[in-house]
């Protein structure tokens, strides 16, 4: 088990090399740090002093990736892949154009996220998989038949639409809930109902296909047929038998997304000016600060392989049958 | 006649050569028996037979959009006869053409549907004196004198635009008696659903006559806060849509295919670099990975493309290149598929068998591999497709879209999401968008669900 989770953290390492390698050949080979700097001064009356001194000031005036003039490991550590890719490693994550140190807005923006993400994840559970069941004990009638085609008629709508449409109807029409904003503690709770609401309405219609598809996958197994030779009744199947094994591969799914919780969601946060690293991330990419969306990128890629490594570990956890070797 | 020079934009050759392709394969495909059996299974679905009517109807407003040209404009001179043929500098599609008399009538800003006043009040210069009042529109209802009849004009019109479906709908009705009861003579079973496609038609029809009646004289579904049509935004964002869904498809069909295949079937180095690619693409969150690239490709744009033509040439770059992007960090799930399948599929009898016999690799995979990876192909494709659709409004809204000079759902939503604050609201933007979005994704939907259950081969005979 522990040498199986060592090889599992020595294999993520070429992965997170890799995506270094992508966003640092986007956003330093395809632009040039002369791109960037005339970005940032503008296009008139630029004199090639003031772009040199724009890169120093960014600690962008290196080679890329190899130094020719510089000795020994200096050659390699003295270049912008080093000094700009290679520290996210170290989760060292720098500075933003303007200047605020991104490890520390990192640290601050990850506990509305979750604030959001958190209650979302649970409620959805809870509620997408009683919806599925229900429709699995129906299956073959016409209320599985109109509830897989709401599913689908709700899974086609726009993410966006849900949320403009709750923010219209809480939010202004019935005046239960603020249209957006965030506070901290518990007085925050009202500006956190209509966004988790929203999210779960707007998760409804894939997470309970996806369910019940999981459910009728398992409904057809020889074990679901001996309970009933049993004489198990339809909800003893349903609930002892089958929403046990079931439980395997929802629960693994939900594992793998657990980490990158931390990352919010983009435009739930940034429509409801939740001060969230979804709403960060946006902010940058419309700012065009580089900085903060490499951070990001390295960051998302860092929880994703953590999720794919606690997946592994949760099957151990779950499934009696597994062992890691 | 209206004349022009045809000036096909790079995306319209694209998204043409993709349909003549994909309908020739359709009807080659057709003449095998087993292939029209599948496509009889599809069709037998009401659901699924109202979805392939409407997205061939949204194929072919696409279509329509993507033949562009420059029309002719004659330059007055002393002499008619050697006036010089001038040819436009813009651009205008043939569905432009057909909605002339919605694209060309702009008024100053907001107007509700079918209004005949503008939104807000105005400052109104009149004979006796100046007040503040909501002014008449200069195009919408303009052929009304008194407002006070313009229900009356709505209800002729409606009901003559009725009337007019009708008299199409009853040759076609006749049709459609003819073909169910020749279908109920034919042994073929299941039944093709005719009566959906009837249906569906008849809906069509019905409301294209009544539109028809109504959007000319009157902004059916209201202006926009530029004044444009808001009807015309949203049949025109139809190919925006539609180019990014399949042009992606396009583009990441080929990694899908071939590395997906190739790491299923050889195993080995191949099959690690392939797992180690797609690990590492999808462990970058998708939409920042896409933000990711459209942000250096735009900059790189703006930076080095200073003399690409017109406005229109260089959304339609923009837009190739998105779907570059797309399609590049698109292929991942589907070559997962492939992978898997063809890891299953190289262990059976007729491939060793083939393998034994010495026929190629390539061969094999051509011949023996590939036809059975086509369901898998095709409802993922399909499935895909929806998401595409979209994907596009959120990537729009976050800035990393099509150009906002482009028409699309997701640019119409983006400027008009501000508007559900004014007082009146301002509805019929957002409401036509999402509409018109929503009927797409979910017709692609509902048909990669007929598709998914006739083609595969583990779902047969459970429902």
């Amino acid at each position: 088990m522990t040498a199986y989770l060592l090889r599992r953290l020595l294999y993520s390492a070429p992965i997170l090399l890799g995506v270094n390698l992508i966003t640092f050949s986007l956003f330093f080979i395809v632009n040039s740090p002369d791109d960037m700097a005339h970005k940032h001064l503008g296009d008139k009356r630029v004199t090639t002093e003031m772009v040199e001194k724009w890169k120093q000031d960014h600690g962008y005036d290196r080679p890329l990736i190899y130094a020719d003039d510089r000795r020994g490991i200096a050659r390699f550590s003295d270049t912008l892949f080093a000094r700009h890719s290679l520290r996210l490693f170290l989760l060292d994550f720098g500075r933003a154009d303007d200047g605020r140190d991104i490890g520390a807005d990192i640290r601050q923006r990850m506990g509305p996220s979750l604030a959001i993400a958190i209650p979302h994840l649970l409620i959805g559970l809870l509620i997408y998989i009683t919806v599925s069941l229900i429709l699995t004990f129906f299956r073959a009638t016409y209320i599985d038949f109109i509830g897989v085609f709401t599913a689908v008629a709700l899974m086609s709508i726009s993410a966006m639409f849900y949320i403009i449409a709750g923010q219209f109807l809480l939010g202004k029409l019935l005046h239960l809930t603020p249209i957006s904003g965030y506070l901290g503690g518990l007085d925050g709770f009202r500006f956190l109902v209509t966004p988790v609401l929203v999210g779960l309405i707007a998760g409804l219609g894939s997470s309970v296909r996806w369910y019940r598809t999981l459910f009728l996958e398992e409904i057809e197994k020889d074990y679901i047929r001996s309970a009933r030779a049993r004489g198990l009744g339809e909800s003893g199947v349903l609930f002892r038998h089958l929403l046990r094994n079931a439980l395997i591969p929802i629960l693994t799914g939900v594992v793998v997304i657990i980490p990158t919780l931390f990352m919010g969601s983009l435009i739930t946060e940034s429509f409801f000016s939740i001060p969230g690293l979804g709403s960060y991330t946006i902010d940058a990419i419309q700012a065009q600060d580089f900085a903060i969306v490499r951070a990001m990128v390295f960051l998302g890629a860092l929880l994703y392989i953590g999720g794919l490594i606690l997946t592994d570990l949760s099957y151990v956890l779950v499934d009696p049958r597994v062992r890691l070797e | 006649m209206i004349s022009g020079q045809l000036a096909l934009l790079i995306s319209d050759y694209l998204i043409w050569s993709l349909t003549l392709i994909g309908g020739a394969t359709l009807i080659l495909g057709l003449r095998n028996r087993l292939q029209r059996e599948r496509w009889r299974m599809i069709l037998s679905r009401p659901p699924a037979m109202t979805a392939f009517i409407l997205l061939l109807v949204y194929l072919l407003i696409a279509l329509l959009d993507s033949t562009h040209f420059r029309p002719l404009e004659i330059t007055q001179t002393a002499d008619p006869a050697t006036s010089p043929k001038q040819f436009g500098t813009t651009e205008i599609s043939l569905l432009d053409l057909l909605l002339n008399r919605i694209r060309l009538t702009d008024e100053r800003s907001y107007s509700a549907p079918l209004a005949l006043h503008g939104y807000s009040k105005e400052q109104l210069v009149t004979a006796t004196g100046n007040r503040r009042d909501y002014p008449r529109l200069k195009y919408g209802g303009a052929h009304i004198t008194d407002p006070a009849n313009r229900n009356r004009d709505l209800l002729t019109r409606g009901s003559r635009g009725f009337g007019i479906a009708l008299l199409i709908l009853l040759p076609v009705f006749l049709l459609y008696r003819l073909i169910v009861r020749a279908s109920r003579l034919s042994e073929n079973n299941p039944r093709i659903a005719w009566t959906a496609a009837f249906a569906t038609l008849a809906g069509l029809v019905i409301i294209g006559a009544v539109g028809d009646q109504l959007a000319g004289p009157y902004h059916l579904l209201g202006t926009d806060k530029v004044g444009q049509d808001v009807l015309y935004l949203g049949l025109k964002s139809i190919r925006t849509g539609m180019l990014i869904g399949v042009l992606t498809l396009l583009v990441m069909l080929p990694f899908a295919l071939i590395l997906g295949t190739a790491a299923g079937y050889f195993g080995g180095r191949i099959d690690d670099a392939v797992q180690y690619l797609y690990t590492t693409l999808s462990s970058i969150p998708g939409v920042l990975l896409i933000a990711a690239a459209v942000l250096s490709v735009n900059l790189y744009l703006d930076q080095n493309l200073t003399e690409v033509a017109s406005l229109q040439q260089r959304a339609d770059l923009r837009l190739l290149l998105l779907t570059a992007i797309l399609g590049l960090t698109g292929w991942i799930g589907l070559c997962r598929l492939l992978r898997a399948e063809s890891l299953k599929l190289r262990e059976l009898d007729y491939v060793t068998a083939a393998r034994a016999f010495g026929v190629a690799d390539v061969r094999i995979l051509i011949r023996h591999l590939l036809p059975n990876l086509g369901h898998l192909v095709l409802i993922t494709v399909v499935i895909d497709f929806s998401g595409l659709v979209l994907a596009e409004a959120v990537l729009s809204y976050v800035g990393v879209g099509v150009d906002p000079s482009m028409i699309s759902w997701g640019n119409m939503i983006n400027s008009a999401r501000l508007e559900l604050a004014r007082e009146p609201l301002v509805w019929w933007s957002l409401a036509t968008a999402f509409a018109l979005m929503f009927t797409l994704v979910l017709c692609a939907n509902l048909f990669a669900d007929a598709v998914r259950d006739a083609l595969d081969p583990r779902l047969r005979g459970r429902q």
